[in-house]
Parts: structure tokens; C-alpha cells; sequence
């Protein structure tokens, strides 16, 4: 079978991998890129632990053929933590203690800073309904939801005080 | 998938020749049917020809007085034109029913229509506004209405090389428009039954025009023209609203399910019915 080279960039670095006509965005990353943060779930688009940022969108990555990120911009779970510096995010993940067995976690923190990014102070109901399309099994979500909640909050925070020493 | 072709064409006349040249190839756009029924086995295209590219299929614009919604515009872009979303707001609120945010990112209303599933939540609110499907294929271009394309789970009425282009809303008029689903849970389901309505009121209220339609009632969504006659020119009474519910009631077939039986289904369709004519009504008070 002849293999396709894709030419895209990922968490800001231009990238160069192999794929199959047919093979997923989610196996490219895992499998050509070694970045396996990024978990399979369900591989139908329920489960959301695919999640990744394609063009500035949240997307299950599972349902994107590798081909169509030709000339696209991706961003993954690899590229939320700035260097050894966790995302507020995550660090309220940890915590709330908002993950037990972890598969599930990438997906929801690529979601939660997705809706961060373009809401700053989202209800309890906007992250609920926000973070529909990820399942977990362990937590019983409440925990998650007061983690993306503290990290808002911490979030506004930070913007404060950097509007106040910016002025 | 063995011996499966990736084709990004950059033209609708490119896409038209890839499609008609192998009838083993399909439309992709949003994939979140597509790739999932290739993933289970239930399809196995020889080729898949992504819409994407093409700059006519992406994105919405005015069409005359009305809208035009390029095939390959997911869900959630509808919402971002606020001139769209405030003419027709069933529209837009039905294609934001379907899936996740995820899956809102990537799937298009017309993929919905195409994949011709009876309970795609998109579909009742097209049809009830209404809107046409702009066609292109080896023929050359053809337009028509939502409620020709699927003619029964799973298939359409296109020919082979045909696609939609684009999908067409009319100008809005004095009304409003409604779409309403019945699922048992909050998000991330499947429609049990849903219905749409699009009403136009008079200066005094009367209704002049009126469209019903319902899905997961029958092979599927289907208008329901004596749904609408029973409303015209009365001012949405009670007795106006009996007869248009009954009239939904008697063009239900559904079938028994996992997700509700016939009975249900029929119940509820009633039900969907009259709650979707009252907020098309209020909106259609707030437009005049």
C-alpha cells in the first residue's frame, strides 16, 4: 500500500510523518509522532479521550483521517504543560484528585482549556455541558467539574494581576 | 480499508470527477459517520474524496434574502453567524443538539442529512424551514428540497457522483422556527422522536404559513403537511393546535426499539409537536 506524507504542525513544531490513506489522526500521533498522550478510547467518537486541537477546535482525533491534518495546526495534550511548568489545569487535576486511573484525563484537560481559552468564567452547567463528549468511569465527574472551576478561577486570577502590573 | 484513496480536491468539478469516476468512493466531510461506519466494517469505500478544500463547500453566506450553508461546515460554525443563527434558530439549535462539542467541531448538517439516519436531529428542522439542498454531480447542478434526499436508514436519493454543495435557508419572513428532541438524557444521545416547526404570523397573529416535521417516527423524517394546513389561518387556538397534533399523530409509523417503543414514540411526536409550534409562535412574536 503506498503510504501518504503528511506535513503538519504539532504543538507548534512542523512535523513530517507517514500514513495510510484510511489511518486516523489519533494513530499518526501515537504511533509515527511517539506522542501517546493522547489515549483511544471507544475509536467512535463517544468517549473523548482522543481530543485533540485541530485548527483552534477541539476534535476526537479518532475521527480525523491522518491526511486531512495536511497543512494543519494540532495541538495535544504534550503541549499544555510549558516545559516542566504544569498547566494550572492539571495542577488543579491533581489536587482535586479529579483522575483515578488517568486514561480518560488528557482528553478532559485538552477539552477543559479548550473551553478556558475561549471562556474565562464558565458555570458549573457550562463545563458540564462542555465536557459531555468525555466519559470517565473512575471519578463521577464532580470532581473533575471543581477542577476546570478552581482553574478558572485561578486563571482570572493570574490575568488580574498581570493587567495590574501591565497598567 | 486495504486498498482505500485519499482524494482532497480543490474544486467542486474535481470532487464530481473523482465521485463519478469510481462509484465505490464517498463524500467525506465531517466523517463522524463515515469514518465510524468504515471503522466497524458496515462500509468499505475504494476511495474517500474530502469537501474540505473547497472553498465554495466551507462556511455560510446570504443567499438573495435567504442563507446559504456550504456542505462542509460543521455545526458549531452555524452558531458563529449570528445573522444565521437569529433568523433561524431551530436550525442552528437542532444542529447543535448532535453528539459532543467534539463532534459538533467536525460534523455538518449535511452529512446528518446524508448519512440518512430517520432520527438525524438536523433533518426535521430543515425540512420544517423549508430549506433546499444544492446538488453538483456528473449532470451538472440540480436543487432540491431537503425531504427528496432520503429516501430510506441509509439511503438517499442521490446519484452516483452527486453531493451536496451547499444547503439553502429562504429568507426568514414574520415567524419563527423550532426544533425539539426527545432523548432520556441531558446530552450525547440520540433522538427518540424529535420534531420542527416553522410558523408565519400575520400582523394579528393568524398564521399564514406553517411547516411540521418530525423525525424517528418513520424510515424517515418526513413533513407532515396536514400538521401545517390544520394551523393556517386560524390564530393558533386550542382547537387548531388538537388538529395539527392529530395530524402528526396519524402520519407516525415508527417501530419498536432499544430506545422506545412505536407507542412512545407516537405519544411523544404529539407532544414535540405543539411544545415546537409554541416557541416558533413566541419567536415569531418577538420577530414582528
Amino acid at each position: 500500500m503506498n503510504k501518504l506524507v503528511i506535513a503538519a504542525t504539532v504543538n507548534g513544531d512542523p512535523v513530517e510523518f507517514l500514513t495510510d490513506p484510511g489511518g486516523s489522526l489519533l494513530d499518526a500521533l501515537r504511533e509515527e509522532l511517539l506522542l501517546t498522550g493522547t489515549k483511544e478510547g471507544c475509536g467512535s467518537g463517544d468517549c473523548g479521550a482522543c481530543t485533540v486541537i485541530l485548527d483552534g477546535e477541539m476534535v476526537c482525533s479518532c475521527l480525523v483521517f491522518a491526511a486531512e491534518a495536511q497543512g494543519r495546526q494540532i495541538a495535544t495534550i504534550e503541549g499544555v504543560a510549558e516545559g516542566g511548568r504544569l498547566h494550572p489545569i492539571q495542577r488543579k487535576f491533581l489536587d482535586h484528585a479529579a483522575l483515578q486511573c488517568g486514561f480518560c484525563t488528557p482528553g478532559f484537560i485538552v477539552a477543559a482549556r479548550s473551553l478556558l481559552d475561549r471562556n474565562p468564567d464558565p458555570s458549573e452547567s457550562e463545563v458540564r455541558y462542555w465536557l459531555a463528549g468525555n466519559l470517565c468511569r473512575c471519578t463521577g465527574y464532580d470532581k473533575i467539574v471543581r477542577a476546570v472551576l478552581d482553574a478558572a478561577a485561578e486563571l482570572r486570577q493570574e490575568r488580574r494581576v498581570e493587567g495590574e502590573l501591565a497598567a | 480499508m486495504a486498498s482505500l484513496a485519499f482524494h482532497a480536491p480543490e474544486t467542486i468539478d474535481q470532487a464530481v470527477a473523482l465521485l463519478a469516476a469510481n462509484p465505490a468512493a464517498r463524500p467525506l466531510s465531517g466523517g463522524t459517520d463515515l469514518i465510524v461506519q468504515m471503522r466497524s466494517g458496515r462500509i468499505a469505500p475504494a476511495a474517500v474524496v474530502d469537501l474540505k478544500r473547497i472553498a465554495a463547500l466551507t462556511g455560510t453566506r446570504r443567499h438573495g434574502l435567504g442563507f446559504a450553508i456550504g456542505a462542509a461546515t460543521p455545526c458549531t460554525a452555524l452558531k458563529r453567524d449570528r445573522a444565521l443563527a437569529a433568523a433561524w434558530p431551530g436550525v442552528v439549535e437542532a444542529a447543535n443538539l448532535i453528539g459532543s462539542v467534539q463532534v459538533r467541531n467536525r460534523a455538518t448538517m449535511a452529512g446528518n442529512l446524508c448519512n440518512a439516519s430517520p432520527a438525524a436531529d438536523s433533518v426535521p428542522a430543515l425540512i420544517a424551514a423549508g430549506a433546499t439542498c444544492l446538488i453538483a454531480g456528473p449532470q451538472g447542478e440540480r436543487e432540491v428540497p431537503v425531504e427528496a434526499i432520503p429516501l430510506a436508514p441509509g439511503r438517499t436519493s442521490l446519484a452516483p457522483g452527486e453531493f451536496v454543495v451547499e444547503i439553502r435557508l429562504p429568507p426568514r419572513g414574520q415567524g419563527g422556527d423550532a426544533y425539539l428532541r426527545s432523548i432520556p438524557r441531558t446530552e450525547m444521545d440520540i433522538a427518540v422522536v424529535g420534531a420542527g416547526a416553522n410558523l408565519v404570523l400575520d400582523g394579528e397573529g393568524t398564521c399564514t404559513a406553517a411547516r411540521i416535521a418530525v423525525g424517528a417516527v418513520a424510515p424517515t423524517a418526513i413533513l407532515v403537511p396536514e400538521a401545517g394546513a390544520a394551523l393556517v389561518g386560524t390564530r393558533l387556538d386550542e382547537p387548531a393546535l388538537a388538529a395539527m397534533a392529530e395530524a402528526v399523530r396519524a402520519a407516525c409509523r415508527p417501530i419498536d426499539d432499544k430506545r422506545g417503543t412505536a407507542e412512545y414514540r407516537t405519544a411523544m411526536a404529539e407532544v414535540l409537536a405543539r411544545r415546537v409550534v409554541a416557541i416558533a409562535r413566541q419567536r415569531a412574536g418577538e420577530n414582528a
